[in-house]
């Protein structure tokens, strides 16, 4: 029994990840509401952000402190790389989000096949 | 060699001083190189001038007859230059590596500008007469595309190497374009659609593919006595080569691809007659003929025996198109035809492959070139006059119209191949070529061409001399037969171009001279 | 400028304080810095004119690197003095100066086009924030390229995008709204696969610089995960530079952006996202185990095909002018790609070289169309350019529409135009293969462009036209300067290749390690 987890167990993180990531997409894919699909596109992004963190953390590792007691530190650099990630994540959640309001106002509604199928949009 | 350089040249100074331009003269002193160079910028030159004149038709259109004037000295210039021996060339600019516009001259090209050139004068002369006659609109860019035209059938004609060649030769496609769609109505839209689909359908298809793998295989596009492919490429390769060569070759008018080249016929008729009998189309067999002489090498070819397919196919076309003429009423729609059929002889001449077939196809691109447009102008000037477009309109038209409809039975004569026209000359050689060379289909279709040319030349002729107008000819005339003669530019112009296919057929040894030196 | 450059010379921590060796840095750090000045102007002129100081100074910049590279050979600067592999570097080779100089030469001589047709299609009140948005955009075109940092790539990545979805959401339609969304939706889809590619590469080798990656994949070889990395970085940057069959974000956001920013995008956006995919693919994995293992050159060839063809037709049935052209700019991606997936000398350069005469060819097209929708927008009310909207225009606007015929020749790939040099060179590197039918493709998308820009043609020629027009719409002098020099490019660079096949040559031998 444990023996056929062990892969699960050994790379739980990555298959967060890959959980995160597939919803994200399918809701992307198959949600016709706009707002919706913002939310799918922000598990999408978050996935991201846990495979980066992941690999970074070294069990047992101390924080990146130069300091003679501590030898074994996580690696700091992922960190900020998904700092950077999260700020461009919420930018374009932001910009979405205000597009969507924008569109609502336009159109009278944020369903995307409402607005493809009866105000003529050409796809 | 002298005595015809003194006779070419003597009308090119009385020309230049005509036009008495300082710069003309300091032009006929410049090197070689310079010379053919000029003789491409000069109607690009005139196609600059003439919309900042357009306001004045009448420096407009002197601009135009000075610009064709000091082209046509220009072209003797050189002539007499390539007469002595002379091969002038110009490298103007390395596009990219391999890709050189490059301008030279050899025989062929030299001969083919000459007509061009000479014809443009004539055409020029003919084209004041018909637009204003006719009081088409938009004369000015008329004559700024006509311009271009020329400026791109020179390039053509002067190319060093195949893409210099095809850069003009596309030129000469869009420049054309306007021409045709001159009138902008439904009818010159679409014909408009087929000449520039067909046109660059088949150059960018098939020609430029051809040229790419010409580059790849040989390594270079420079037009080589001999053939730069000499050596270089296996037996199928040549064959694919040669028929993408013969097809992509769109303006040489080969069946099935020559559709474009009646539904040009809606242009004006100075363009039917100086681009869509001389100019573009002759641009094709030349074309056509130089690759066959310089890329391929006709010994090459010869040898390897891929060519007697093209034998057939032009063959082929000019029964088939000769066919056609024989059943389209309207004049033009006929005249076309002709070409089509016309030009597959010199295709025809060329796949013989000989030397002396050569020489007959250089022969008859003069030959029909000069014949052809004196009938185009013929066909322009009824139009003009009577307002007449089809054969079976033209009853009686003899009487009333005898300068004109007298050049139409020389054209006629020559088309069919009679002596004392240019036609004869060409046939002759062609013929002979043939014989030689032991290629009885070729001898058979020329034979069985030249009945079916008189089958559909004689009975207009008999129409407009020995039929009475009909009644319909005569209420359109308003009046009784209330038209004679069409203005006097359309009629010199015309006798010019029929005098000059009698004149060819009397003196062929410049043009005999230059065609010789191609194949030495 | 001058805070700019001493800002940076603050920056580069007394590491050499001359201009000339800041120069890689500036090319990023002045759009910046020009976009912040304008998000506090209030005045569309004012910002217009900081734009257009900022943007003129690019091409000077990239034209000295570009020198710098040819004398003394690839420049690596370490942004605030971090050495790399571990700091960010910025990194200038043949390819990067070339598409350095195509950005802000592109970016520069469409600025005098800007004040007009900007001023005539957004709010006075936006105006400023528009031409804050194009310098953050100009600014992350110019970090893609220039960063040799593949995580650094992402953030100007999607600075560019952002600030592009911004623009585009300014058009006047209000389906431009609706486009500017679908492009976010498909644009962060892309950037954000690419970033897991990048995610991948470093837990592999736990390095972000583009050459330190090179070398350590080298010494990996193409494992599974690499080949996921490689995935994913391919589909994400090819979401990017809309490839056929992921381009569909692309017509809507040409169709409905502002004229400004189509034009802008058509020449810019998607050639940077190519530059990018080039890089991973000949200098980030091992170019020659990878030709022989991963069947994704061949790939490349077949879809570039597929969109040559596909884009085309679909650009033969558009009816918005826009749009039509949208489609002709799929189908050009595709030569690009083509050449691309070619690998070979003739093919890259060809591709390469594309990369510049098809900016320069739709930006003279762009124009012209935004040119003609100045004019008519003040005679009637449009919110976009229908075909019919056109009739007549040839004679109405002969110079504008002359422009637009031009380009239209350029696509076609006539002779003496730019758009024949880049098709005879992919041509020559398909043949150098032995694949003949990828030259009859080439030959057949050149075919089917004749008949959607031959559409144009009739309409604007041989129709009446519709209306009269107002003299007092005349584009001014500057928006005719700008198209006239689009123009003119297209067909300098038709005759004389020195810049185009001349630069892309030099890259395309270094990307694939030949002497130069």
């Amino acid at each position: 029994m444990s023996t056929l987890l062990e892969p699960f167990a050994a790379h739980y993180n990555h298959w967060v990840t890959i959980f995160l990531m597939v919803s994200g997409l399918y809701i992307v894919i198959a949600k016709d509401n706009m707002i919706k699909k913002l939310v799918g596109l922000s598990l999408f992004q978050t996935s991201v952000y846990l495979l980066y963190i992941s690999p970074g953390k070294i069990l047992g590792g101390t924080p990146p402190i130069l300091d003679p007691r501590f030898a074994v530190y996580s690696n700091p650099l992922p960190h900020v790389l998904i700092l950077t990630a999260i700020v461009v994540g919420v930018a374009t959640l932001a910009l979405g989000l205000a597009l969507v309001v924008r569109i609502n106002e336009a159109f009278g509604t944020i369903e995307e096949d409402e607005i493809f199928e009866e105000r003529g949009v050409e796809e | 060699m002298m005595p015809s350089t003194a006779l070419l040249s003597e009308p090119s100074a009385l020309l230049m001083s005509a036009a008495s331009a300082s710069g003309a003269r300091a032009l006929m002193a410049a090197e070689p190189g310079t010379l053919i160079v000029w003789a491409v910028v000069v109607p690009a030159l005139a196609a600059v001038l003439i919309p900042l004149v357009g306001r004045w038709p009448n420096v407009r259109e002197a601009v135009t007859l000075v610009a064709a004037a000091a082209l046509f000295a220009l072209v003797v210039q050189i002539a007499a230059l390539v007469g002595t021996g002379a091969r002038p060339e110009r490298i103007l600019l390395e596009v990219a590596p391999g890709l050189d516009i490059a301008l030279a001259v050899e025989p062929l090209g030299m001969l083919f500008a000459l007509i061009a050139s000479a014809l443009w004068i004539v055409n020029s002369i003919y084209s004041i007469g018909y637009m204003r006659a006719n009081n088409e609109p938009r004369q000015t860019s008329f004559y700024v595309y006509f311009a271009i035209a020329i400026a791109s059938t020179m390039g053509v004609a002067l190319a060093g190497n195949l893409f210099t060649l095809f850069l003009f030769y596309e030129a000469l496609t869009l420049s054309t374009y306007p021409l045709v769609t001159h009138k902008r109505d439904a009818e010159a839209k679409a014909g408009g659609r087929t000449y520039l689909l067909m046109l660059l359908g088949t150059s960018m298809l098939l020609f430029l593919p051809a040229i790419v793998a010409t580059a790849a295989i040989a390594g270079t596009l420079d037009f080589t006595p001999g053939g730069i492919l000499k050596g270089k490429a296996e037996g199928t390769t040549t064959l694919i080569l040669l028929a993408l060569y013969a097809f992509g070759i769109g303006k040489a008018a080969l069946m099935p691809l020559h559709r474009w080249l009646p539904a040009a016929m809606v242009a004006p008729t100075p363009v039917s007659a100086l681009l869509h009998a001389v100019a573009v189309v002759k641009a094709g067999v030349f074309a056509i003929l130089k690759v066959v002489v310089y890329v391929f090498g006709i010994e090459t070819l010869a040898t390897s025996g891929q060519g007697d397919w093209l034998l057939a196919v032009a063959g082929a076309t000019v029964i088939i198109a000769s066919l056609y003429a024989l059943a389209s009423d309207n004049l033009k729609r006929r005249l076309a035809y002709s070409t089509v059929s016309q030009l597959a002889y010199v295709v025809l001449a060329a796949a013989i492959l000989t030397p002396l077939s050569a020489v007959g196809a250089a022969l008859h691109i003069a030959a029909h070139a000069v014949s052809k447009i004196t009938l185009f102008f013929a066909a322009g000037a009824i139009y003009t006059a009577a307002h007449h477009t089809n054969v079976s309109e033209l009853d009686g038209i003899g009487r009333r119209m005898p300068w004109t409809m007298g050049a139409f039975v020389v054209g006629a004569l020559s088309m069919i191949g009679l002596p004392p026209t240019a036609g004869f000359l060409g046939k002759w050689f062609i013929l002979s070529a043939a014989m030689t060379a032991g290629k009885w289909l070729a001898v058979v279709v020329l034979l069985a061409s030249t009945v079916l040319n008189a089958a559909y030349f004689l009975p207009i002729v008999y129409r407009a001399f020995f039929c009475g107008p009909s009644d319909r000819a005569g209420s359109s005339g308003g009046g009784g037969f209330g038209h004679g003669e069409a203005p006097w530019p359309i009629v010199v112009a015309l006798v010019a171009t029929a005098a000059g296919t009698i004149a060819l057929f009397l003196f062929p040894e410049p043009a005999l001279r230059l065609a010789r030196a191609m194949v030495e | 400028m001058s805070e700019g450059a001493l800002l940076l010379t603050a920056a580069a921590g007394g590491r050499g304080l001359a201009l000339g060796a800041q120069l890689p840095a500036l090319q990023v750090v002045a759009p910046l810095l020009g976009a912040i000045l304008c998000a506090f102007l209030r005045k569309g002129v004012l910002a217009w004119a900081i734009a257009s100081l900022v943007t003129w100074a690019m091409p000077v910049v990239a034209l000295a690197l570009l020198w710098q590279v040819q004398t003394a050979g690839a420049i690596s600067y370490a942004m605030g003095g971090w050495a790399p592999p571990w700091g960010i570097e910025y990194r200038v080779d043949a390819l990067t100066a070339f598409v350095l100089l195509l950005v802000s030469g592109a970016a520069a001589l469409m600025m005098p086009f800007a004040r007009k047709s900007v001023a005539g299609e957004v709010d006075g009140d936006k105006q400023a924030w528009f031409y804050t948005m194009f310098l953050l955009c100009l600014a992350g075109l110019l970090g893609i390229t220039i960063t040799g940092d593949a995580f650094n790539a992402f953030v100007f990545l999607e600075i560019s995008s952002l600030s592009t979805y911004v623009m585009i959401a300014l058009g006047r339609d209000r389906r431009a709204l609706v486009a500017a969304y679908q492009y976010l939706i498909m644009g962060t889809i892309g950037a954000t696969l690419y970033v897991l590619g990048v995610g991948l590469l470093y837990t592999l080798t736990g390095t972000l610089n583009l050459v330190d990656l090179g070398t350590r994949l080298d010494a990996i070889g193409m494992t599974p995960p690499v080949l996921a990395a490689l995935s994913f970085l391919t589909v994400g940057i090819s979401l990017k530079l809309a490839l056929f069959p992921l381009h569909a974000w692309l017509p809507g956001a040409y169709a409905y952006a502002p004229s400004f920013v189509t034009a802008f995008l058509a020449a810019t956006a998607t050639k940077v996202a190519v530059y990018l995919l080039v890089r991973y693919l000949y200098s980030v994995f091992p170019l020659v185990r990878m030709l022989s293992e991963v069947p994704l050159f061949e790939l490349l060839v077949a879809l570039s095909i597929a969109g040559m063809l596909g884009a085309s037709l679909v650009a033969v049935f558009q009816d918005n002018v826009k749009r039509l052209l949208a489609y002709s700019s799929v189908a050009q991606v595709g030569y690009i790609m083509l050449g691309v997936g070619l690998a070979n000398e003739p093919g890259l350069t060809g591709a390469l070289a594309h990369l510049m005469n098809h900016a320069v060819t739709k930006a003279a097209l762009f124009l012209a169309v935004g040119a003609a929708y100045y004019r008519l927008c003040t005679v009637r009310e449009l919110t976009t350019l229908r075909l019919s909207d056109l009739a007549g225009l040839g004679r109405q606007m002969p110079v504008t529409l002359g422009i637009f015929t031009l380009g239209g020749l350029s696509i076609i790939g006539v002779p003496g135009t730019a758009g024949f040099i880049s098709k005879w060179y992919l041509a020559l590197g398909a043949l150098e293969h032995g694949w003949w039918w990828v030259v009859v493709a080439i030959m057949a998308s050149s075919l089917i462009a004749v008949v959607y820009i031959g559409r144009v043609i009739e309409v604007a020629w041989f129709r009446p036209a519709a209306t009269a027009l107002a003299e007092a719409g005349r584009p001014n002098a500057a928006m005719y300067l700008s198209m006239a020099a689009f123009a003119a490019l297209t067909v300098y660079l038709g005759f004389a290749t020195e810049w185009s096949v001349g630069l892309a040559g030099r890259a395309a031998r270094m990307l694939l390690e030949l002497a130069p």
